[in-house]
């Protein structure tokens, strides 16, 4: 196979599904993608996903690198494997676009989110909530006397699991800042 | 000289510096700085069109006949919002073109100026990138990246938003660097795939070439090594709209155009063939029909410089990302150094059964009745230009399909049509940009009279300019694809698909000062065609043809390619189930 590694039974993901599936089953995968630090290049690739119908679950994007101009990108997306291939391809495509990189396909990596959450409650349902939050290793950073605002940070699993059972407690409102992910172990993405 | 200069004068120095000859464009408050640049120079001819859209085809007509960029300028607000079309054209094609843009001064953006529209956000998804420049030091630098872009990789439309205090500011000027651009494609395909490629070729008994146009995009060149392959290899030869002429239509392997109006024996091959070697085309829905079904027993190779393409809509087995000139010259040389091997025997049968679809042959028509047929009138106009040195444009429609049929291609970049966008109003300002670029030619634009009165206006241009470009308009009264359609898919109810109060095209020619000629009786044709050829100025040629003629071979959406209809078909109920939503 090429350079490319592009999968055997790729196909096109279309709004207008009359194509064969070589693959039904759908996958999540994390994409990191590198791009030039400059105006309009988010909507460059959310354009992308928009206009060719793929999907977004998560999506953050800060600048990593002041001096060579360059942000990072962490897309958490979901398709069968011939939609992922195409992604990827597309995003390449891209010319503000230095490096896309499919971490799901290139090994182990660790993936973290940030959330905050503003719960309110008096008497048991108070204590609970700040039992649970410690369990989970969750800081309060606001307090109130009928309420907290906790900081969790996590895998997105473990913050829905929360979120569960912050729900019943009184749970007012939630800030997720989506998946930030790096790759497992001393190699680092060129 | 010193480098210190006007932003205005700074897009005139990089044109100049970039080798550009020509610009098409039309004026307006935000762009009034830099048409006073190019009103103090000769070396940059500009071509005042008659709307904006005009300004964008035309440069794509110049870029495609030849392998050059095409530049257009516009002004903000409309200017731009009327560039729009040309410009999804020509990234659907990947035609290199480089559009400027007036824009409001900076410290009004964003406060609904006049004329000010968002037109980076507009253009995004209709350019293969943008910029809009807010600092006069950067424009030289944007502007040389801007042709580097268009031109590098699979090339496309650019544009580059100008706000108007940046034109009138002072900066310095910076030449040309390519090198300092981080966008450089790969070119080279991968040894490795070719190498399997070459393998594939040695044992295929049913083998076909299925080119596009990636490989007039890639440069004289790429044809002539094409040809070499097919030469030396003695495969047939196929390709879509957008890669005629690449393989010359007299060569000994061509099986003419395929695809939805393709001919039998290149979409029965494309169907039975056991290796398929896609050079520059992109699996088009009007080359494969329905994908289950699309040559279903074949090995697929797919050469294509942009990786997206690959798997796309089709699996394949061999995918090769690359430019079709490097890869073709790599695969000449693996091939040739494994001993240039086919299995003769194969082929020879192969050919044999070729021969047998070849004898249907699909295209053949009567000229009977007293209307001229429209594929008559395309077999006359083809007999009496061929020897010319000739570029065809076309509009899109009916008429576009007979001029692919009929018409025969020697040479690349000899035509200019709208394959993937199919814009209508696309021929003529195409036709004037290729004028512009090949004074001596004869350049034709084959049109329908619904398309070219999109785009009517530009005759003004012609006539200003003295291009002799000759508009060939295949007059049925109707929107002819429209109504074929309607008659396969919509029990011949016919809404609005035919075309009153048509205007009397010779008068209209001779009121923007052209002649004007009209034909209805076959017997007159060749004279008139032969008139059109000889006048030295522009010619609106009103050819009237039988009203309700249909475009065969046709694969119905929703059908294989083998299962094609010839002329004088049943149409009724020839398109059903899935294939309805088709377009």
């Amino acid at each position: 196979m090429s350079a490319l590694n592009i999968k055997k039974g790729s196909t096109s993901h279309s709004a207008y599904n009359l194509r064969p599936n070589y693959s039904d089953t759908e996958e999540r995968h994390t994409l990191a993608v590198i791009v030039e630090n400059e105006p309009g290049v988010l909507a460059r690739v959310i354009g992308l996903f928009s206009g060719r119908g793929y999907n977004i679950e998560s999506l953050t994007v800060a600048e990593i690198d002041h001096e060579g101009h360059r942000s990072r990108i962490t897309i958490v997306t979901s398709g069968t494997p011939q939609v992922i291939a195409q992604i990827t391809a597309q995003l390449g495509r891209i010319v503000s676009v230095h490096n896309v990189y499919d971490l799901t396909v290139e090994g182990a990596s660790v993936e973290r989110e940030l959330a905050l959450f503003k719960v309110s409650g008096k008497g048991n349902d108070r204590i609970e909530a700040i039992r649970l939050a410690d369990i989970f290793r969750a800081n309060v950073v606001d307090s109130t006397l009928e309420s907290f605002i906790f900081e969790i940070t996590g895998t997105p699993e473990k913050i829905d699991a929360f979120a569960d059972l912050m729900r019943p407690l009184g749970l007012e409102e939630v800030a997720r800042t989506g998946v930030a992910a790096l790759s497992r172990g001393a190699h680092a993405l060129p | 000289m010193s480098n210190s200069m006007t932003g205005a004068k700074m897009v005139v120095q990089a044109l100049i510096d970039q080798g550009v000859d020509t610009v098409f464009g039309y004026p307006g408050g935000a762009v009034l700085p830099i048409y006073d640049e190019i009103f103090q120079q000769n070396h940059i001819q500009h071509v005042l069109v008659r709307h904006e859209q005009g300004a964008v085809h035309a440069a794509e007509g110049y870029a495609r006949s030849t392998g050059k960029p095409g530049v257009a300028l516009v002004t903000s607000g409309p200017g731009a919002t009327n560039a729009v079309t040309g410009l999804t054209d020509a990234l659907m094609d990947s035609i290199p073109i480089i559009v400027l843009t007036g824009q409001v001064p900076t410290f009004m953006i964003g406060s609904d100026a006049f004329q000010e529209a968002d037109t980076v956000g507009i253009t995004r998804p209709c350019t293969k990138h943008n910029w809009l420049v807010k600092d006069t030091d950067a424009l030289s630098k944007t502007l040389h990246e801007a042709f580097h872009v268009a031109m590098s990789g699979r090339p496309g439309p650019v544009l580059v938003d100008i706000p108007k205090d940046v034109q009138f500011a002072t900066g310095t000027y910076q030449p040309a660097k390519p090198q300092a651009s981080h966008y450089q494609p790969q070119v080279k395909g991968d040894i490795e795939s070719i190498t399997e490629l070459a393998k594939a070729i040695e044992t295929a008994k049913r083998p076909i070439f299925y080119t596009g146009g990636g490989v007039i995009n890639s440069g004289p060149q790429a044809s002539q090594l094409l040809r070499e392959l097919v030469a030396a290899t003695g495969f047939p030869v196929t390709s879509t709209l957008m890669g005629l002429g690449a393989y010359p239509a007299s060569g000994e392997a061509w099986l003419g155009m395929l695809g939805m109006h393709g001919l039998y024996e290149a979409n029965m091959s494309m169907h039975d063939c056991d290796l398929m070697i896609n050079i520059g085309a992109r699996f088009d829905d009007r080359i494969t029909g329905t994908v289950e079904h699309f040559s279903p027993n074949s090995k697929k190779a797919h050469i294509d410089i942009d990786a997206s393409s690959i798997n796309k809509v089709i699996r394949v087995d061999i995918p090769i990302v690359g430019d079709v000139a490097h890869v073709l010259e790599d695969l000449l040389k693996v091939w040739k150094s494994r001993g240039r091997k086919t299995d003769a025997e194969g082929v020879a049968k192969w050919w044999k059964q070729i021969n047998e679809w070849r004898a249907v042959d699909c295209l053949a028509f009567k000229q009977t009745g007293p209307n001229i047929r429209p594929q008559h009138a395309m077999a006359r106009l083809e007999a009496l230009t061929k020897g010319h040195d000739r570029y065809i444009c076309t509009e899109v429609g009916q008429h576009q399909m007979w001029a692919a049929q009929y018409l025969g291609f020697e040479d690349p970049n000899r035509w200019m049509t709208s394959g993937g966008l199919g814009t209508m109003g696309y021929g003529h300002p195409a036709s004037i940009g290729v004028q512009m670029a090949h004074r001596d030619a004869l350049v034709i634009n084959v049109a329908g009279e619904a398309s070219w009165l999109m785009n009517m206006q530009e005759l003004g241009t012609a006539i200003q300019y003295r291009l002799p470009v000759k508009q060939f308009i295949l007059n049925n009264e109707r929107l002819g694809m429209v109504r074929q359609w309607q008659e396969l898919l919509h029990g011949e109810r016919y809404s609005q698909s035919w075309s009153e109060a048509l205007p009397d095209f010779v008068k209209l020619a001779e009121a923007f000062g052209a002649k004007g000629i009209q034909c209805s009786d076959p017997a007159d044709l060749d004279d008139a065609i032969m008139e059109m050829i000889n006048h030295d100025g522009p010619v609106v040629f009103d050819c009237l043809v039988e009203k309700h003629e249909n475009c065969f071979p046709m694969i119905p959406s929703g059908k294989p390619h083998n299962e094609m209809l010839l002329a004088n078909a049943k149409t009724q109920g020839a398109i059903t189930g899935t294939g309805a939503v088709l377009v």
